[in-house]
């Protein structure tokens, strides 16, 4: 089967149940694809088992590009191309420079981050989004299970889930 | 929930009473080697930095095509400074003087901040940190204390590290321009050179206001916990939130007045805000360390990670903080190059006793803990803050030593037994005060409207 087309959605009414039904449904060894919900719900990803992001080291190395292309930049431009005599100061003074790198650190840093995280969600422009249920942009939370990265049968995942908590239990299937 | 409460045991005042009598045993340990040595240091190796010091200033006047003012008038004062007629103290008194100061200065500010700290907490109307108000609050209890110290230890210093105090620089053969122009800030209502009203004045009323102002809150979170009214928690916050117009007002005056006016012919517009964020990241670090030992000895259950994430995050923001006050004020000096402005950092610079200090306080100030607590982490576990915050402390030390010391000791200063015995000779009064006052009251508001929210907080 192919992944990311066939799915079986739980539909939870309150998150308290999704929490005890998250918990519940993966100790029966079934894998989830994503939980939807219309607000943050506290402690979701931690049932859920999702590791801590590693954006903050794509966010520092950023930052040290920016920090190095700033000084480059300004010792290049002050100190070699165009010397230039600024208040009786060295040509290449680090003191001056050190407003712009770190306007430039931050910007590089704040402006990588949100590529870096725009790049690992996929998301990008004219991006059709995969709705799995209108509801869940209202008031319902929604359990997806993939139903190619699951090895149990569709019956059984679907008998989890029901035994859950779950309020409904649906099909759906993507044809893209 | 139930209460807790810190037993201040007899085995810590033993350690505390120990590392009193090891700091006391340095600081006569410092004062004898700098009674032997003092002297000749002074007169001849010392006497060839200051001229070499004037020598920079001089062609920085000249580069600057300035008048030469500044760099006269800085002449005129050591002119009566050594032959003015007043008695000139021995070196290693001096020293004494100086670190008297210096930690009176940094011991207030601990003191101060621990208030500041739990009124912010009520203004803000906060939740986090309702566990752990107490710590801060005990360390107010220093405040009487350091208001005493620093009245009666003024009146012993004021000669050799308040230059303005010398009456004959305001009228005479050595009248100071400079200084009879700023003489209102400190001589009003009385005549110039004569007893600093203004001054001594302004001291009281602000350890005095500060003082009520503590009173007050610490009744307030003191009755909570009997009746659990919580009319109390809004009281606080009323105080609070005065006390913080009064603190933005006084926080800065008294930077001009106890540290500023140490250097009298310098100024920096910065300054008020310099010495707040400096004293600000340090009473910060301290809460920090207070709280990581407290809980590491088993106390303090109301406290996790996540709470210990959130301080953390004030002290590496106010760290980054302090940089930037410090940078902006020294870029702008650095910049304009104006000769009186210019002094304050050459003499720092330029000078074989200072210059390490000048760059060991970027380095523990801002380079350590900006790397060090950078990660999520490293503000989440105790190790680490441990490691930080004694960094910090530290370095806020040698910032008020540099902010201080070449003001009053010139090229005479140094580092020693004497500083570190007066250093540690401070902490335990200050520790002592703070932890047997956070013994007397529960370690945490069993009744605070906001507790519950504080033992879900999770970030």
């Amino acid at each position: 089967m192919e992944s990311n087309k066939n799915f079986v959605l739980g539909i939870y009414d309150d998150e308290d149940v999704l929490l005890s039904a998250v918990t519940k449904v993966r100790e029966s060894g079934v894998k989830i694809h994503e939980v939807y919900s219309p607000f943050p719900v506290h402690g979701l990803d931690e049932v859920l088992g999702y590791k801590r992001t590693r954006l903050p080291i794509a966010a520092f190395l950023f930052g040290l590009l920016g920090t190095t292309l700033a000084l480059t930049m300004q010792i290049w431009m002050l100190g070699f191309d165009w010397p230039m005599i600024i208040g009786g100061k060295n040509f290449a003074s680090i003191p001056p420079f050190v407003p712009v790198t770190f306007e430039l650190t931050v910007l590089l840093s704040a402006l990588g981050m949100v590529a870096t995280f725009m790049i690992i969600s996929d998301l990008k422009p004219y991006k059709k989004p995969r709705l799995m249920d209108i509801r869940i942009t209202d008031d319902k939370h929604v359990m997806a299970i993939d139903l190619a990265k699951n090895s149990l049968t569709i019956d059984q995942i679907k008998s989890i889930v029901g035994d859950s908590g779950a309020s409904e239990v649906n099909d759906k299937k993507f044809e893209d | 929930m139930t209460e807790e409460r810190f037993s201040f045991t007899s085995g810590a005042k033993k350690t505390l009473m120990i590392t009193g009598i090891v700091g006391f045993v340095l600081l006569i340990l410092g004062v004898i080697m700098n009674m032997n040595s003092g002297h000749g240091h002074g007169d001849a190796h010392g006497g060839e930095e200051h001229a070499a010091l004037h020598q920079v200033a001089d062609d920085l006047v000249a580069s600057a095509e300035a008048p030469q003012e500044p760099a006269g008038e800085h002449a005129a004062e050591e002119a009566h400074g050594e032959d003015g007629g007043h008695h000139e103290t021995a070196p290693w008194l001096k020293n004494i003087y100086n670190n008297l100061w210096v930690n009176n200065v940094y011991f207030t500010g601990l003191a101060i901040i621990g208030l500041f700290f739990v009124a912010i907490q009520y203004a803000a109307q906060a939740g986090w940190s309702a566990g752990m108000k107490r710590i801060p609050l005990a360390m107010a209890h220093w405040l009487p204390y350091a208001g005493i110290l620093m009245l009666i230890s003024w009146f012993f210093v004021k000669s050799d590290v308040f230059h303005w105090t010398h009456s004959d620089l305001y009228h005479g053969d050595h009248a100071d321009e400079i200084l009879i122009g700023k003489s209102a800030l400190w001589f009003w209502p009385l005549s110039a050179g004569s007893f600093p009203l203004f001054y001594i004045l302004r001291m009281i009323v602000f350890f005095a206001l500060w003082y009520m102002f503590f009173i007050w809150i610490k009744r307030e979170m003191l009755a909570e916990d009997i009746d659990g009214d919580v009319k109390h928690w809004y009281k606080a916050r009323k105080y609070s939130a005065i006390f913080l117009v009064i603190f933005a007002v006084s926080s800065s005056v008294s930077a001009w007045d106890w540290i500023m006016s140490v250097d009298p012919h310098w100024f920096s517009t910065m300054f008020g805000w310099y010495v707040f964020a400096s004293w600000w990241v340090n009473g910060l670090a301290v809460i920090t360390l207070i709280v990581v030992v407290l809980k590491q000895n088993g106390y303090l259950k109301v406290v996790n990670s996540n709470h210990l994430h959130d301080i953390g995050k004030f002290i590496f923001g106010f760290s980054i903080f302090w940089t930037y006050i410090w940078f902006s004020q020294f870029l702008l000096i650095y910049y304009a190059n104006i000769p009186e402005e210019t002094i304050y950092f050459i003499e720092r610079l330029d000078s074989s006793q200072y210059k390490w200090v000048f760059f060991l306080n970027l380095l523990l100030n801002f380079l350590l803990p900006f790397l060090l607590l950078m990660t999520r982490d490293a503000k989440r576990h105790m190790s680490l803050l441990k490691l930080v915050c004694p960094i910090i402390i530290v370095g806020h030390w040698f910032d008020f030593y540099l902010m201080i010391t070449p003001g009053v000791m010139q090229e005479n200063g140094s580092f020693g037994f004497t500083e570190i015995g007066m250093l540690m000779i401070f902490g335990v009064a200050f520790l002592f005060v703070t932890l047997s006052n956070l013994a007397k009251a529960p370690l945490y508001a069993k009744n605070h409207p906001m507790l519950e929210e504080s033992l879900h907080h999770h970030i």
